[in-house]
């Protein structure tokens, strides 16, 4: 924990704050915001390092109180177990309520079907929207990042979506200063993104300085992989590997957790959050463009999804 | 790839920063080439731009292409929004929002410079100083951002000459100081050819300041706090339903300015109750002082009311309250603001009903001139208004506090965000601006 203020070398003022502070500061800004302002917040939980890093700053945001905020966790029925796991830990560790909407489900219903390719990451949206519908969310937490991908660049840290669920870039109100704008009719939501201004380096330096634990996959370790698309895919159940696909065992870490059929391992032999951290600094490839199928659909997949009230 | 060590892993410091610009003056390719230079652009990423470069036929990596982002932009060649950018150097994290230059998108520069430490303002060297230059500056000025660099682009084209970019450097100088603009730094640079952006320039030894990337990891990004006054607008009240904490009453929020220590006497606004700090909860651990921008909770001596929405203050620098506001507004929505609109007004944590009373002038940002009693103001326009709130506000002049100073204007019915206000003179100079009119209201 830093209560020491970084003494900036050309001012000598104690009053900077480090990057880490700034950005924390901010998301529980943005967390308090919420929390004085909505009546039904939820915070979209997956497991994964971002979801995982905002809902340890909800934690302090209300410290010594309780998260007023319940989770929810949209599974596509692809999920790593270790990451399933460690999501049902956490619910009880802090005793938090959890939802979850199931794709699989929506499967079984005959309401979604099955993609060719066995992605089921772009069939996350109809059960997220009925689930915010059905249980009345008004603020809806993810954990994107402005700078992920370039339609992300210009969302909103409050984002209004209609009953729909849908975005539309030219309904945006502007956003200055610190002054969120959160109204909304009845049936419309607001995401909220209080991770907006973080990097994925910044993600990563903030789990270690703050010792958060993570998933195991996120760590170098062996594992059972085939390639495809130029990724290494974990073998399981959701459709892999195929014929003319071999399974071989590599050392390999995941930088971003999602759907097992679109997310991908990387060769790394980085085991602890240091090593981790070092690779990341040098990798000269985006976290999505080298690891998810999902965003290389098109220069405009992102964008398309968005409007359809996707993350 | 050079390699990376732990130690430069370590925290820094964030600068916010805007850009002004157009798409004329390379705005774009600036922005690119920070983030291209910077080896803040992937592998990836740049092979995406290079593909599409070469499908349009350029030779050269179009770096603009870095900064486009919605189809609609794509298609169109420009940019619409105001886009956030992130870059890192060993020194610094920056957070760029990146807006257009054009002229009907001064609510996207008010937007982007609202929370900027630095504008850089761009222009082209062949051109100099032209009215969309002085609407940059008026925009910097009225926002009150601490810092303005001038980025004379496309030294490559006027021959690198020196002569040129003095000239430029001081007719830019002169008018912004003029607008009360605290610090003006210009550099010379061609973004094309990377001169001055983030390697020192060859072609321009006469001058002897630093690049732009330099100086963004230079200029300080705080503030000397023993003149500033000390707000904590209260955003939510912690009070743990547990037997650890049975009498934990804890007031949560950002400090907006100045600092606050424990033992000091302070006033919660608008009730104005007095009590004394007993301690400061900084997410979890105890604190002597705090200051901006800190998310703290604030544990106080006696146990009074107080709810969101509420101000904590020093007891010795407490501001006024009032119920009539006038301000610097920029409107922002496509609908226009009238006399006698009725509308929410958020200001810190609390939004309040209110009513536009007078729109008294509407500034034109080419000339500074004022057009008296405009009637409506309407998207982009910036103007003089008189607000009359149900509920008396504890608001701070924008020029002592860009947090506590500044509101928004909201629309109750589909709560879309209409206006951005500041309290107060609209510029730091005692006398910017040409009245055509006789005095009304105006109080240089």
């Amino acid at each position: 924990m830093t209560t020491v203020a970084t003494v900036s070398e050309e001012t000598g003022s104690p009053y900077a704050l480090s990057h880490l502070d700034a950005l924390e500061s901010e998301a529980v800004h943005i967390f308090r915001e919420v929390a004085g302002e909505f009546e039904r917040p939820v915070i979209l939980f997956s497991g994964g390092k971002d979801s995982i890093v905002m809902l340890h700053l909800a934690l302090k945001a209300f410290r010594p109180a309780s998260v007023p905020f319940s989770l929810l966790h949209v599974d596509t029925g692809h999920n790593f177990p270790e990451v399933l796991d460690y999501r049902d830990r956490t619910v009880d560790k802090h005793g938090l309520r959890l939802h979850v909407a199931s794709v699989q489900d929506y499967i079984d219903r005959g309401v979604l079907k099955e993609r060719p390719d066995g992605t089921r990451n772009p069939l996350q949206t109809l059960p997220l929207t009925e689930k915010i519908q059905a249980e009345k969310f008004d603020a809806v937490f993810g954990g994107g990042r402005r700078d992920e991908e370039k339609a992300r660049a210009k969302e909103r840290v409050f984002s209004l979506r209609d009953e729909f669920s849908q975005w539309d870039p030219r309904r945006q109100r502007p956003e200055l200063w610190n002054l969120y704008n959160g109204r909304h009719a009845p049936g419309e939501h607001v995401r909220v993104f209080p991770l907006s201004n973080w990097t994925e380096l910044d993600v990563w330096q903030y789990i270690a300085r703050e010792g958060i634990e993570l998933p195991e996959i996120y760590y170098a370790h062996e594992r059972e992989v085939f390639a495809r698309s130029g990724m290494w895919l974990t073998a399981g159940e959701w459709g892999g590997p195929k014929d003319g696909e071999t399974v071989e065992k590599r050392l390999v870490r995941y930088r971003t957790v999602g759907d097992m059929s679109c997310t991908g391992a990387v060769d790394s032999e980085a085991d602890t959050i240091e090593k981790v951290i070092v690779e990341i600094a040098a990798s000269r490839l985006t976290e999505r463009g080298a690891t998810r199928a999902d965003d290389k659909m098109s220069e405009a997949a992102m964008e398309d999804r968005k409007r359809e009230g996707y993350f | 790839m050079s390699t990376i060590t732990t130690e430069e892993l370590a925290e820094t410091t964030l600068l916010r920063f805007a850009t002004a610009g157009s798409v004329d003056d390379g705005k774009s390719t600036l922005v690119g080439r920070l983030l291209h230079d910077s080896k803040s652009v992937l592998t990836d990423q740049l092979e995406a731009v290079e593909r599409v470069s070469a499908s349009r036929g350029q030779e050269a990596p179009d770096l603009a292409l870095l900064t486009d982002g919605l189809r609609a932009e794509r298609e169109q060649g420009i940019t619409i929004d105001v886009a956030y950018r992130y870059f890192a150097t060993p020194r610094r994290r920056f957070i760029l929002a990146d807006t257009p230059g054009h002229v009907q998108y001064t609510r996207n520069m008010v937007t982007g410079a609202s929370t900027a430490e630095l504008t850089v303002i761009l222009v082209d060297a062949r051109n100099g100083v032209v009215e969309q230059t002085r609407r940059h500056a008026a925009i910097a000025a009225l926002l009150r951002v601490p810092h303005v660099v001038l980025a004379v682009n496309k030294m490559d084209l006027v021959g690198y000459e020196e002569k040129v970019f003095a000239a430029i450097a001081e007719e830019f100088t002169a008018y912004a100081t003029e607008l009360g603009v605290p610090e003006v730094t210009a550099i010379p640079i061609s973004a094309l050819v990377g001169d001055n952006v983030v390697d020192p320039s060859s072609h321009m030894d006469w001058y002897g300041g630093p690049t732009v990337l330099e100086h963004l990891e230079t200029v300080p990004v705080s503030h000397d706090l023993s003149h500033c006054h000390a707000r904590l607008p209260v955003q939510y009240v912690i009070r743990p339903q547990g037997p650890d904490h049975p009498d934990y009453r804890g007031y949560a929020g950002q400090i907006a300015a100045g600092s606050f220590r424990v033992g000091e006497s302070v006033t919660v606004l608008p009730s104005g109750r007095a009590s004394k700090i007993s301690g400061i909860d900084l997410l979890g651990e105890p604190v002597d002082v705090a200051w901006t921008t800190q998310s703290v909770t604030l544990l106080l001596e006696d146990d009074i009311d107080i709810s969101r929405g509420d101000l904590i203050v020093p007891s010795k620098d407490a501001p006024a309250t009032t119920q009539d506001i006038e301000a610097t507004v920029c409107h922002v929505a496509d609908a226009p603001l009238t006399v006698g609109h009725r509308v929410l007004l958020k200001h810190g944590t609390r939004t309040v009903k209110a009513i536009v009373k007078d729109i008294p002038s509407r500034l034109t940002l080419d000339d500074l001139s004022l057009h008296p009693h405009p009637g409506q103001l309407v998207a982009n326009d910036i103007g003089r208004v008189k607000i009359r709130t149900a509920e008396p506000l504890p608001v701070d002049s924008y020029a002592d506090s860009r947090r506590t100073g500044s509101f928004i204007l909201i629309d109750p019915n589909d709560g879309q965000t209409l206006t951005a206000g500041m309290v107060g003179e609209s510029f730091a100079a005692p006398e910017p601006v040409k009245d055509e009119s006789e005095d009304d209201g105006w109080d240089f």
